[in-house]
């Protein structure tokens, strides 16, 4: 092993798995963007890889690196023995295009990763440190791919025609020249599969499950954090314990209590049901907080003479607004994203919320784009809401879910 | 004098505090009693009937009504005509009654049907016991009057009541054993069971184990790391709904671009249908729960990541740790607490999940679990009482499951 760790062996052998990584992110994001064939090539991706890990332990420079990959990369690739090998009707823009990226992809990385390192015998810090550098830009790679993959599935097949994807299912190249005609899918849903009122119902449904989860869970959270009760203990457990109810186990009883009381079917039914699965964790999550804050200033207010309840609404609340703002939005979250119980209670399509609206279009007469234009108009408001207050909502997922 | 003793038991404004907040908390116990507690007791209860989908309704008898004949002037005779049905195939209706009010002008000519009686224009019958796929029509000939023609009303309108009380199923005192015996017979549970573990052990693993991996990726300072972050978390914030059609579009056997990708690379010569055939219907179904989950486990351990103190490592450094070292001796011992946590509720959630794979497989293919067992039960073979029982199942081995959750959450979080 010791003899192995030399940096003219592990530079190479590093470079050589590097570009196999490379190669293969280089191919698919190719294939994705232009629905050409793109593969990676094994023999090429560890010669230009060899090479070029070779290289980094001397060049110290990543543009040289850069530029000598691409440049590597197109000529071993119009020579049929690529790292990123292509099919037929792949024009040379495409090619320089797959080998610059390549080049980059390989150049600039290897120079990071093997940076500082030596020809010669490493230091077990040394090679650990490469090792670690190369996981990393591993990582990276990989996460975002598996990530960003799916959602660049959803978004562009929402915009193809039917034919188009049948044709060529690789090819999610957007024709601009269609204009306002790329968003048919989501104008056929918006007219005439309803959504507009799916996407109102589920957000208002979202918004009543926030207020009501808040109605019941402050005083409740204020309850436990605050006052002594015998049982208080008891109390704060057993709130963990319901949250550990799997929901399919409720929702059968519900489903029958419903259909004999015809409550199934109706909104108000559902807005019955959302807020009762959030109250808990809800309520665990404010209490949390409300412990927190320091009690001083709640005694200062009864001396005042205000009575609890003034105390709570007076003084508690307006110092928890960010504790709020992110339950809030925790429960906006699942109340929106909220799948089984809508579909096992709705069937009329009047009164669909927007998952359940998504749920029915799942089948074989309606095409795929339109699921997935339903898909993206589900998950954009989520995203937005994320992306915009993610502080408060990182917050809201991660005391949500580690205590219960 | 006395001297001064500290006050025993609960004086009365300690009282007051204890009222104020079970006060507090009333809505929150009434309603999660309601809706949590309640179903839950109910399914032990449905979990020994014998009911199935259709027994939701319950059996009524169905009355329909016409007037016959066409009485076109005064003095015609005309014919009431009532048809009784009963709505179940399998169940007997007792105390069948039948009240109608005639509109005004009728008169009754012919014979009155047996245990029927008319007094003024109110017409009254009582049936009695009526069996099962009951179906029978009866006719009274009747006068029509010119009191009905000045009327001018239509006689079908009012129309006539029926009451009856059939046994239902869901309350009566009939139970049964079918269900559990039903559900524990043959092979099909073990399957269920060893999917079930499979899916939820390697779920949970996975999950935790890639999300450890992102969260040390993620543990330094750079430009972009922020924009990485919400991009990882991308998976667990977006609609089940949506991210699950997704997979299913993307890995479709026939017009997926995950295949065509594949067929293109030369790695397969056709079509692999990742959602239909065993066993790879399973794995891919647990790639999908460590996919849509290790951003859980990421936020969670980044956290703590974070949260560990520096000069640790600034100490490990002067002692010549190498990163691996570190990493080893130091951050993993100071995630454990946070990884045992994470893996039991993790093991939890996942034992629990149905969305999931009911909308990837539908539980086809060998990836049926015990959740979604409940819902292929209750609702595709349309027996309820089985569906309940494997309720009760899961219910049960989720005590068992948070029986140690306690005892190990106690310790580790000081709950």
């Amino acid at each position: 092993m010791k003899t192995l760790r030399k940096g003219a062996i592990v530079g190479p052998v590093v470079g050589a798995l590097w570009l196999l990584i490379v190669a293969t992110a280089v191919a698919v994001a190719m294939s994705f963007a232009t629905g050409n064939a793109f593969r990676p090539g094994l023999a090429g991706s560890i010669l230009l890889g060899v090479t070029l890990g070779g290289a980094a332990l001397t060049i110290r420079n990543a543009w040289l690196l850069i530029v000598t990959g691409a440049i590597a990369a197109f000529m071993m690739t119009a020579a049929g023995i690529g790292a990123v090998q292509v099919g037929d009707g792949v024009d040379t823009v495409q090619v320089a295009l797959a080998s610059l990226v390549t080049g980059i992809g390989a150049g600039w990385p290897l120079s990071v990763i093997l940076a500082r390192q030596p020809t010669g015998e490493m230091t077990r810090h040394e090679f650990e440190e490469v090792l670690l550098r190369f996981l990393t830009g591993f990582g990276y790679i990989f996460f975002t791919a598996i990530v960003v993959i799916p959602f660049y599935v959803m978004v562009m097949t929402s915009l193809k025609s039917q034919q188009a994807l049948l044709a060529n299912p690789l090819d999610f190249s957007v024709d601009l020249s269609k204009g306002w005609d790329l968003f048919r899918s989501y104008r056929e849903l918006f007219e005439d599969f309803h959504f507009g009122s799916y996407l109102w119902t589920s957000f208002y449904v979202s918004v009543l499950t926030v207020l009501i989860t808040l109605l019941f869970s402050v005083p409740g959270a204020y309850a436990v954090a605050r006052l002594r009760f015998t049982g208080r203990a008891a109390f704060s457990r057993s709130i963990l314990l319901i949250y550990m109810v799997p929901m399919i186990v409720v929702a059968l009883p519900i489903y029958i209590v419903f259909s004999v009381t015809g409550l199934r079917n109706s909104i108000f039914g559902l807005v019955l049901i959302y807020p009762v699965t959030t109250i808990p964790v809800s309520l665990y999550m404010l209490q949390g907080y409300f412990r927190g804050l320091p009690s001083e200033v709640e005694d200062a207010g009864l001396m005042d003479g205000l009575s609890r309840l003034q105390v709570i609404w007076k003084i508690t609340l307006p110092l928890s607004l960010p504790a709020l703002a992110s339950v809030s939005l925790y429960v906006f979250m699942i109340a929106w994203n909220e799948f089984l119980l809508a579909f096992m209670l709705l069937d009329d399509p009047s009164k669909f919320t927007l998952t359940r609206g998504v749920a029915m279009l799942n089948s074989s007469e309606v095409p795929r784009q339109h699921l997935m234009a339903g898909a993206v108009i589900a998950t954009v408001p989520i995203m937005v809401l994320f992306l915009g207050l993610e502080k408060f909502m990182t917050r809201g997922l991660t005391a949500g879910s580690v205590k219960g | 004098m006395t001297s001064a003793v500290p006050p025993k038991g609960t004086g009365p404004l300690a009282r007051r505090e204890a009222r104020l907040a079970w006060g507090l908390l009333l809505p929150t116990i009434f309603s999660v009693a309601m809706v949590i507690i309640l179903p839950l007791l109910s399914i032990f209860w449905i979990s020994f009937k014998p009911i199935g989908l259709a027994d939701l309704r319950p059996p009524v008898p169905v009355v329909r009504e016409s007037l016959r004949g066409r009485p076109a002037a005064a003095g015609d005779v005309a014919e009431v005509e009532y048809r009784l049905r009963n709505s179940s195939q399998d169940e007997v209706i007792s105390g069948v009654t039948l009240s109608d009010h005639w509109p005004p002008g009728i008169s009754l000519v012919g014979e009155m049907p047996e245990g029927c009686s008319l007094s003024g224009q109110d017409f009254f019958c009582d049936f009695g016991d009526i069996d099962p796929k009951f179906n029978s029509r009866f006719r009274i000939e009747v006068e029509v009057g010119q009191a009905f023609f000045d009327w001018g009303g239509d006689p079908e309108e009012s129309l006539p009541v029926v009451t009856g009380t059939a046994d239902n199923v869901l309350t009566n005192a009939e139970f049964t054993l079918d269900n559990f015996r039903r559900i524990f017979d043959g092979a099909e549970f073990w399957s269920v069971l060893g999917v079930t573990l499979a899916y939820t052990i390697f779920g949970t693993i996975g999950a935790l184990v890639v999300g450890l991996f992102a969260a040390l990726l993620l543990n330094r300072e750079f430009r972009g790391q922020g924009v990485l972050r919400g991009l990882y978390l991308f998976p667990y914030v977006a609609p089940v709904i949506a991210v699950a059609f997704t997979w299913v579009t993307l890995f479709d056997p026939t017009s997926g671009s995950a295949n065509e990708l594949l067929i293109r690379m030369g790695l397969t010569g056709a079509g692999i249908n990742f959602f239909g055939q065993k066993p790879l219907a399973l794995i891919m179904v647990i790639l999908f729960e460590v996919w849509r989950y290790f951003p859980l486990s990421f936020l969670f351990i980044l956290a703590r990541l974070q949260s560990i103190d520096h000069d640790m490592y600034e100490a490990a450094d002067m002692d010549g740790a190498s990163p691996f070292q570190k990493f080893w001796y130091l951050s993993l011992p100071m995630l454990l607490g946070i990884l045992s946590v994470l893996f039991l509720l993790r093991f939890i959630w996942t034992f629990n999940k149905f969305d999931d794979i009911f909308l990837l497989t539908g539980g086809s293919a060998g990836t049926r679990t015990l959740t979604v067992n409940v819902y292929e039960q209750a609702f595709a073979i349309s027996n309820i009482g089985a569906g309940a029982a494997v309720a009760v199942l899961i219910f049960a081995i989720l005590l068992v499951f948070s029986f140690f959750f306690f005892r190990f959450i106690s310790r580790e979080e000081g709950l």
